[in-house]
């Protein structure tokens, strides 16, 4: 019997890893598309690092929205609270008691805070997760105009050091027309970036807590009658959730280095649309962190090629619904052929990735 | 029997009642004169009319929401949008028809209509056939929906300037009470009697308790699932034909903007559960008329508007836990022991074996 399992998991891949892999696949022919489309502009490393340079916030967000969709939940606050953890460092940096330190500490009290409010809510309470973010949305809305209306630009000159802060990677560029040649620059939230992908996909692979939250989100009951603590489970999802929340917005206003009453505003709706076409599925139990940023790259890349374009900006939200329409249907499509027995896909010997030849014709 | 039955539609519409009566109260208390009704150009104005007009959109969506709730087991957030796309619709045959006259505006309800069942049928198929949640197959509406409003239309906001319209969104001559409000009940009266007279209450509360249970049964699931969000589609249209007429404009970024939230709280505190089955749709109605006076209380208590929205949101989190199933529970025990145990052990001093049976629950 542990034979046969043990040759099942081999030549069988799970559900997770599938919908990455697909989503893996279907970024690189993305930006192939793009190199072949813009050559100037995609070939260059700087455009690239520049994807994550300005939207590493983004990408943290996701990560910690798909730990809590992978438990089954759903959390909309993630934008607003990385809006009021900006608005507040920035209060704090411009008023004379603030300091780096205090601010990051602020944003991570400000994160875990909501994260503890609405998981103890939602966990325990066990009221709808919808509700009680989409209150917690409002709170967070509410509170970031309360604090403070107008934009305020940092001006501290620690801070301001920090926010232009480059890290050069001397032996990666590119030569502009003139022949010179600039180096790639990356900023220190992609630092963070790769720190807490890192941390969060080896606490979801390998710790007794990642294991949890992937029975709970595929099954709560049958989670339960194996004795999982189901509650505390979705509890620190929430919580996790929050944190990256909170040093999303820190590291928002790392990259902009303003408060603004506008900041990271719908950046849940991003976040949800960067989990789905990383291969997380809103049911919960199927995902894999590392598809997290790989989604948000791809809708982003989608965003770029359509700018570039110089598609009207009315049809760039259509066609990004569209994309994210497509996007659905294939997975949907994919986990159906799934269930159904007749069909499995099994890896070829000659290589431990690939599909069954049906499902490459409905991609 | 009966009696049974009436307690127990009673006890469903405990929570949004007495959420109204609180709200009334504070309004009593801030000042005495909140019932007053007075009556300017031959209509009545007062606090109570106000709520009636202003909540008249969110009732009519809140209706759908109810119903899309009950069987799908999820919430369609695109409603506002999708408002948006069949006023554009709405807006866009009227200016074209050049003279506006009840037969054009008529016209144009019908193909807003049209655009509603469009736009219901883009999302009910992605949540029927497709088996995706609700709130994401919307989200993709939502994303784009505004741009499509805004290239239907073509310009920005293009200006409904017609004696006909204006009646609609305001008072017809002649009659006191408000237009949207008759539309609305109207609206409520057509909904009721079809859930009377059809059988679709059924289907729907049975596909959202169980769906292949209702399978087993004979009742086609996504049938249900997908009519029900063609209802939404419809009520989009009669909302968005309301609030284009109310505004006098048609205004494809700010047209019913978040009012998704509202219509989603609706029907929680209407006391239907927000994970399908049974429904309410009398709760719901309830439930928007109570949001619609919780913001006009929270602008008469003169707080900043700013802050409207932090004590929105903490009102909505003291009524969640209210409501929780957990706190309920805990509230029934501790109830019953106070009854059962405490209670009678201290007035009858009943000895022995009552009292430690009664401490073992804690």
């Amino acid at each position: 019997m542990a034979s046969l399992k043990a040759i099942k998991a081999k030549t069988r891949l799970s559900n997770s890893n599938l919908l990455f892999l697909i989503a893996a696949v279907i970024f690189v022919l993305m930006y192939i598309f793009a190199i072949i489309t813009f050559p100037r502009s995609f070939m260059q490393f700087q455009t690239f690092f520049d994807l994550f340079n300005l939207n590493a916030p983004l990408i943290i967000m996701t990560l910690g929205l798909s730990i809590v969709m992978i438990g089954g939940g759903i959390d909309i606050s993630i934008g607003a609270v990385c809006g009021l953890v900006t608005m507040a460092c920035a209060v704090l940096l411009e008023s004379q008691a603030g300091s780096i330190g205090g601010a990051v500490f602020l944003a991570l009290a400000i994160g875990i805070a909501f994260g503890l409010l609405q998981g103890y809510l939602i966990a325990y309470l066990e009221i709808q997760p919808f509700i009680i973010t989409l209150s917690g949305l409002f709170l967070a809305q509410g509170l970031l105009t309360t604090l403070h209306k107008d934009p305020i630009n940092v001006t501290r000159p620690d801070f301001v050091a920090l926010r232009d802060f480059d890290m050069v990677i001397s032996w990666l560029g590119t030569r502009n027309r003139l022949g010179v040649f600039i180096p790639s620059e990356i900023k220190p939230g992609v630092i963070v970036v790769v720190v807490l992908l890192l941390l969060l996909a080896a606490l979801m692979k390998w710790s007794r807590f990642g294991r949890n939250v992937y029975a709970v989100g595929g099954n709560s009951h049958s989670a339960m009658m194996l004795g999982i603590n189901v509650k505390k489970t979705i509890f620190f999802t929430y919580v996790i959730c929050g944190l990256t929340a909170g040093i999303a917005g820190f590291v928002y206003i790392m990259t902009t280095g303003a408060g603004n009453v506008g900041n990271a505003s719908g950046a849940e709706m991003k976040a949800i649309a960067s989990a789905i076409i990383g291969g997380t599925l809103l049911n919960g139990g199927v995902g894999n962190l590392l598809g997290a940023p790989i989604g948000t790259l791809t809708l982003l890349i989608i965003n770029e090629l359509i700018r570039a374009a110089g598609v009207q900006s009315n049809y760039q939200a259509i066609i990004s619904g569209l994309l994210l329409y497509l996007f659905i249907v294939l997975q949907s499509v994919v986990m159906s052929l799934r269930d159904r027995k007749n069909i499995t896909m099994v890896l070829p010997s000659w290589l431990k990735s690939g599909f069954h030849p049906r499902v490459r014709q409905r991609e | 029997m009966k009696m049974l039955k009436m307690k127990s539609n009673l006890s469903h519409l405990f929570l949004p009642l007495s959420v109204m009566v609180l709200l009334i109260i504070i309004n009593l208390i801030k000042g005495a004169d909140y019932f007053t009704i007075t009556v300017v150009n031959g209509a009545l104005y007062g606090n109570i009319p106000n709520i009636l007009f202003g909540a008249s959109e969110l009732v009519i969506l809140s209706i759908g929401m109810t119903l899309i709730t009950a069987a799908s087991q999820g919430q369609d957030i695109s409603i506002g949008v999708s408002a948006t796309i069949t006023s554009a619709v709405f807006v866009w045959f009227v200016l074209q028809a050049g003279e506006v006259t009840v037969l054009t505006i008529l016209g144009g309800f019908l193909l807003s209509c049209a655009a509603g069942l469009a736009t219901g049928a883009f999302n009910g198929t992605l949540v029927s056939i497709f088996k995706v949640q609700p709130m994401v197959a919307s989200l993709i509406l939502f994303t784009g929906g505004r741009s499509i409003a805004f290239m239907i239309d073509g310009k920005l906001s293009p200006i409904l300037a017609n004696e006909i319209s204006n009646q609609i969104g305001t008072v017809i001559p002649g009659v006191p009470i408000q237009t949207p409000i008759i539309l609305t009940a109207v609206f409520i009266i057509i909904v009721a009697l079809v859930l009377k007279t059809t059988n679709l209450r059924l289907y729907v509360e049975s596909v959202g308790i169980n769906r292949s249970a209702a399978r087993l049964n004979g009742i086609n699931p996504k049938k249900i699932i997908f009519l029900t969000f063609l209802i939404m589609g419809v009520c989009t249209a009669v909302a968005g034909f309301i609030a284009v007429n109310k505004a006098g404009r048609h205004d494809s970024v700010n047209l019913l903007k978040l009012i998704m939230m509202d219509a989603i709280l609706a029907v929680a505190i209407g006391g239907n559960s927000l994970i399908g089955g049974k429904f309410s749709i009398t709760g719901s109605i309830i439930g928007a008329y109570t949001i619609e006076m919780l913001n006009r209380t929270l602008l008469r208590l003169e707080i900043e508007p700013a802050m409207i929205k932090v004590f929105k949101a903490v009102f909505i989190i003291i009524l969640m836990v209210i409501a929780s199933p957990v706190v309920r529970a805990f509230a029934k025990k501790t109830l019953e022991k106070v009854r059962s145990g405490a209670f009678i052990g201290n007035i009858f001093k009943i000895s022995g074996a009552v009292k430690p049976a009664a401490e073992k629950e804690d």
